[in-house]
């Protein structure tokens, strides 16, 4: 059963990701975010469902098993194209959306047939078919995790050298930064000391809220026209 | 082997985007001017903030009731200020010039925690000045 830490992080996840879609629609920044409402948006019908099959047929159900795991590996590819809408509105000028699609296409299954590889190497030790399902998806997105880490990462040091000065835009990427490089670290960590499980458990529910939270404050606060100096934003000692 | 490259490469990259996220909000309440109001209720003089006067300034921002939309910002700038103050700490003696940058972006957290308290102060004033008019 869930814990009320758990429900209280669930509750305001919700509400934020509730409140960036509303604050897109009443800005009528929902086209130019679309993705990221869009992503939003299925984070919160996802939420709600998983709550309501939660209420319905219990924790140990197969249904919410199956339904977790399903929606949770959906929301992770959903969160890459996100990352990719994004590099085409950086890249926008350039023209160069047509090869955008096709590198996050071809990177995208090359990451499930490297998942899958991984596990298929473990398949014999694994007895059941719910099991060999779950860990293909927790392989699928501790594996995207770490590649939208490193994407993000690329995107970013690409806004540096453009000199990208759109504020929500520079604050999207890094709050989605933020989001993969915890949940990178969080897997990473997990696999090397099994033992803080419990404690890691807690991480991913609470970076859960930290993005739409994030991004919220950003499509909230910050107007489209606002304007940010990158040099501003990286640190770096000067030397006098 | 694998996942504690993963783990360092993460987190070394957590830390940069951390980073950058919150110097992205410094950055943008640095082009906000306070107002002579918030100058008075916060005992800044010569329009100069000092880095000490970080923990003070947020303390009154605790004071004020939120409008609801600044938490995130104000827990990732306190983050940040704890980070400067233990690199601070940490370089003082080994590299002066990174100790004079942190001790210039704690100045700039603390005029983030100004900006932040000028927009308190401006929020109540105007849900007071609202709802008198409504009684009046």
């Amino acid at each position: 059963m869930l814990s009320p830490v758990s429900w209280f992080l669930t509750l305001a996840c919700l509400c934020c990701e509730a409140g960036v879609v509303v604050f897109l629609l009443r800005r009528g920044d929902f086209r130019r975010y679309f993705a990221v409402g869009l992503y939003m948006a299925l984070s919160f019908l996802f939420g709600v469902a998983r709550y309501v099959i939660l209420f319905r047929y219990g924790f140990e159900s197969n249904l919410y098993f199956f339904f977790y795991h399903y929606s949770d590996g959906f929301l992770t590819i959903c969160l890459f194209v996100v990352l990719m809408s994004l590099y085409l509105r950086v890249f926008e000028d350039m023209g160069v959306s047509q090869y955008l699609r096709v590198g996050a296409l071809l990177l995208l299954s090359g990451t499930s047939w490297f998942s899958y590889q991984v596990l298929a190497e473990n398949l014999l030790k694994i007895n059941t078919a719910n099991l060999q399902f779950a860990r293909f998806v927790v392989e699928l997105e501790q594996n995207l995790y770490f590649v939208g880490l490193v994407l993000t990462y690329l995107l970013w040091g690409a806004m540096i050298k453009v000199r990208e000065n759109r504020t929500r835009l520079i604050q999207l990427v890094l709050a989605l930064g933020v989001y993969f490089s915890a949940f990178a670290a969080c897997y990473a960590l997990r696999n090397l000391h099994p033992q803080f499980k419990a404690i890691l458990d807690y991480v991913p529910p609470v970076m859960a809220v930290c993005l739409p939270l994030a991004w919220f404050v950003t499509i909230h606060r910050i107007p489209e026209e606002a304007r940010l100096a990158t040099t501003h934003v990286v640190p770096a000692p000067k030397h006098h | 082997m694998i996942p504690a490259l993963i783990f360092v490469v993460s987190v070394a990259a957590l830390l940069q985007f951390f980073v950058s996220y919150c110097r992205s909000l410094i950055a943008a309440s640095g082009k906000v001017e306070l107002s002579d109001q918030t100058r008075e209720v916060a005992g800044i003089e010569d329009h100069i903030v000092y880095g000490d006067d970080f923990h003070r300034l947020l303390q009154l921002v605790g004071l004020c009731p939120e409008p609801g939309n600044d938490r995130v910002e104000v827990w990732s700038v306190r983050t940040y200020f704890r980070l400067l103050n233990a690199l601070r700490a940490a370089c003082r003696a080994i590299s002066p010039t990174v100790a004079d940058w942190a001790e210039r972006e704690r100045v700039s957290c603390s005029y983030f925690a100004a900006v932040t308290l000028d927009r308190r102060i401006t929020y109540n004033r105007d849900l007071m000045a609202e709802q008198m008019s409504h009684h009046g």
